[in-house]
């Protein structure tokens, strides 16, 4: 593993699959265990410097870190220095000269993990910037597509929703290419990259020929406030064109799957008859969450003491 | 002060003396001798006229932190320029006779370059009405170029006036070409690598649609036109047919747009953060050849200075711009020169005579010739080094060229015959 985790498209298939085999492992050291903690990170720091409101992820990582027992730091940017205008900079060596091992960042701006990873010498690893990647959402869905599914390799996913703003989607498309997987975006077109003719993906903007041929449906979050910059006309005619309702899950093979990376917006882009069924991995999701996030902690922190 | 200026050679050209002399050029030839004077060995060195910068961006008043009047006119100096057009966005704005004799007169203090004031077209650059035009002209600064770069002037029929109203002292409103309503939160040329890198897509279409419009209105009211820092293989077409119209525009190309792509982008450093952004390997080769041809007719540095706190954060939060003074000639020896596209004559027409003849300076851009003023330079062509921004003269650091080697090295400038780069130092 590298010394950072700042993007999905960085993993190469061996370094991916490693993440997935150590979350499996863990997942196994610890089932049926009553103290579900690991010694492995003992006496080392892990700040969750979250620049954006994010609870569930960081409450994931902060559950990860404790488990394989670090000392975990929750930095909130709203209430602190950085909204007296300290600079990412500043914070970021302020953390360091602390004796941070590793900074898990959520961020608004794209690439700011980046320039995080200039600045300290310890472990950045990215909790999700701006419209570019959230990695760990990729690895805990490869990893949960590998559990149901039980490979990756060929497996068709659909990624349907608002890709132009999703750091999930670009995460898992790079990440599922890698891992041979077979992605179809679809999106109507105003919330499609201009250049995502360059991905290594299909692009449909018809929900109903793709579903057939799918075996994962992927549905991303599209925000309201997208309506009112005419990325689409209005949010009953997204649902209808893009939703995932009954009807429409009707279509899929018997053993596909359906997920989300929530929060959802039940009614809007997926039905909640569809969210809480069985093909439904929404609630794995976030548990596997935990165990792929302790799975990357454990990698970049080499689980020793410097 | 009298110079004797041994063996350069005028345009790269058979190699002559140069004697200079009360801020002339006194008399070019072979073996000249002049007592008294201060003999300048020139051996190898090549003689281009001054150059003249049609955008660059002081920052005083206002940000003296990031450069001042001084600090940039030295800066300007060591790249070879005896005249640079100090943009209007500064704090307070450039749109009054007021501000712009002040910048004027710091500029004839600092004395290295003429220090040519740009007036804001639009009070303070807000895009809702004209400022006063005509009396920022009338000053002493003698305004004659107009522009509220870094904002567009969005509105067409505001636009239209302008362009109308300056031909009234022979002005020329130089346009900095973005559709504002496309560009919105815009952090880099939309393309494939903005699609993967996540950052907001500034389209080419959002600078080509500008110009298409501004070269109607300019040959509706036969006005002149100058478009500020063309980015784009598209905007580069829309001048060509323009021009073949026989409309009055004209254009400029950044150093940097010369040299570099979105591929700097990858790194997320926001020093290769600019507007208008830094575009493809087609557009780069489009631009390359429209300055080889002339359907771009300068080379405009749009040096911007920024404080480093500007540059070192997160990109989206990052001021837009780049140095450019310094390593202009620089690029244009590496994108124009090295690989035949332009010869140093063509380097003096693209970066001395015609970014003058826009201007409408007196003085500048003229030939190296018996009896026009002294303003010029001497490059060795051979020299290569790799830029430390540490090393620059200007104020602030925000070199995109940090740690490329680049050719040619300015020896000497000088100033009306007064010498302010001798050995590649500035003099003051």
């Amino acid at each position: 593993m590298k010394r950072h985790l700042l993007e999905a498209a960085d993993l190469d298939r061996a370094d991916a699959t490693l993440v997935l085999d150590t979350a499996a492992q863990i997942d196994q050291a610890l089932a049926g265990r009553e103290v579900k903690k690991l010694p492995t990170l003992r006496g080392r720091t892990v700040v969750n410097l979250f620049y954006e409101d994010s609870t569930r992820t960081r409450i994931s990582f902060e559950l990860a870190a404790k488990r394989l027992s670090a000392d975990v730091i929750n930095f909130s940017a709203k209430g602190s220095s950085v909204s007296k205008g300290e600079s990412l900079k500043d914070t970021a060596l302020t953390l360091e000269a602390m004796g941070s091992d590793a900074i898990v960042v959520r961020h608004s701006a794209s690439g700011a993990p980046h320039r995080l990873a200039n600045w300290v010498r310890g472990s950045v690893v990215n909790a999700g910037d701006g419209t570019h990647e959230h990695p760990t959402q990729a690895l805990l869905d490869a990893y949960t597509i590998r559990q149901r599914l039980g490979r990756l390799e060929g497996v068709r996913v659909a990624v349907v929703g608002d890709v132009l703003h999703s750091r999930v989607a670009r995460s898992n498309v790079w990440l599922l290419h890698t891992l041979g997987a077979e992605v179809t975006v679809v999106a109507p077109p105003t919330l499609l990259p201009v250049g995502i003719g360059s991905w290594p993906v299909e692009v449909s903007y018809d929900l109903d020929t793709v579903l057939p041929k799918s075996d994962v449906v992927m549905m991303l979050r599209v925000q309201a406030e997208r309506m009112n910059a005419s990325f689409f006309p209005s949010a009953r005619e997204y649902s209808r064109r893009y939703g995932l309702d009954a009807r429409r899950v009707a279509a899929l093979a018997d053993d596909a799957i359906v997920m989300h990376p929530g929060p959802m917006n039940r009614g809007m882009e997926i039905a909640a008859e569809v969210a809480d069924s069985a093909r439904s991995t929404i609630v794995e999701q976030v548990g596997n969450g935990v165990s792929v996030r302790m799975a990357v902690l454990y990698l970049l922190l080499g689980g020793s003491t410097q | 002060m009298t110079y004797l200026i041994k063996g350069a050679r005028p345009y790269g050209e058979a190699a002559a003396d140069i004697l200079v002399t009360d801020g002339r050029i006194a008399a070019i030839g072979e073996s000249l001798s002049a007592t008294g004077a201060q003999v300048v060995d020139a051996a190898g060195l090549i003689a281009l006229p001054g150059l003249v910068d049609l955008h660059t961006h002081l920052r005083e008043p206002g940000r003296e932190d990031a450069e001042t009047v001084e600090t940039g006119s030295r800066a300007a100096a060591l790249g070879g320029f005896t005249a640079v057009h100090a943009m209007a966005n500064t704090d307070p704005v450039a749109d009054t006779a007021g501000v712009v004799e002040q910048v004027w007169r710091l500029g004839q203090e600092a004395g290295l370059v003429d220090v040519v004031p740009v007036g804001a077209v639009t009070v303070g650059l807000e895009g809702e009405r004209l400022a006063e035009l005509g009396a920022m002209a009338d000053s002493a600064a003698r305004v004659r170029v107009f522009s509220d770069d870094g904002h567009c002037v969005a509105d067409p029929a505001l636009m239209r006036r302008a362009l109308e109203y300056v031909k009234a002292f022979d002005g020329v409103v130089a346009q900095h070409a973005e559709e504002p309503r496309l560009t919105t939160g815009a952090q880099m040329h939309e393309g494939d690598r903005s699609a993967r890198l996540g950052l907001t897509g500034w389209p080419a279409a959002a600078e080509e649609a500008i110009i298409a419009r501004d070269v109607l209105l300019a040959g509706h009211v036969g006005a002149r036109l100058h478009v500020c820092h063309v980015s784009t293989a598209g905007s580069v077409e829309i001048l060509r047919w323009a021009k073949g119209r026989g409309v009055q525009v004209t254009a400029e190309v950044t150093p940097h747009h010369l040299l570099l792509t979105d591929a700097c982008a990858e790194s997320y450093d926001p020093v290769f953060k600019v507007n208008p952004p830094l575009r493809t390997d087609d557009d780069v080769a489009a631009l390359r050849a429209g300055l080889a041809d002339g359907t771009i007719d300068a080379v405009g540095t749009d040096h911007a200075p920024h404080a480093v706190e500007d540059k070192e954060s997160e990109w989206a939060q990052a001021r837009p711009g780049m140095l450019g003074l310094e390593q202009a000639l620089s690029v244009v020896i590496e994108t124009m020169v090295e690989p035949g596209r332009l010869d140093w004559r063509g380097v003096a027409d693209r970066m001395s005579v015609r970014p003058a003849a826009i201007g409408r300076l007196d003085g500048h851009g003229r030939p190296l010739a018996v009896g026009e003023p002294a303003n010029l330079l001497l490059l060795d062509p051979g020299a290569r080094a790799v830029v430390d921004p540490a090393a620059l003269a200007s104020r602030s650091r925000n070199s995109p060229y940090a740690g490329r080697e680049l050719p040619g090295r300015v020896v000497a400038t000088f100033l009306r015959g007064t010498a302010t780069v001798l050995d590649g130092e500035a003099v003051t």
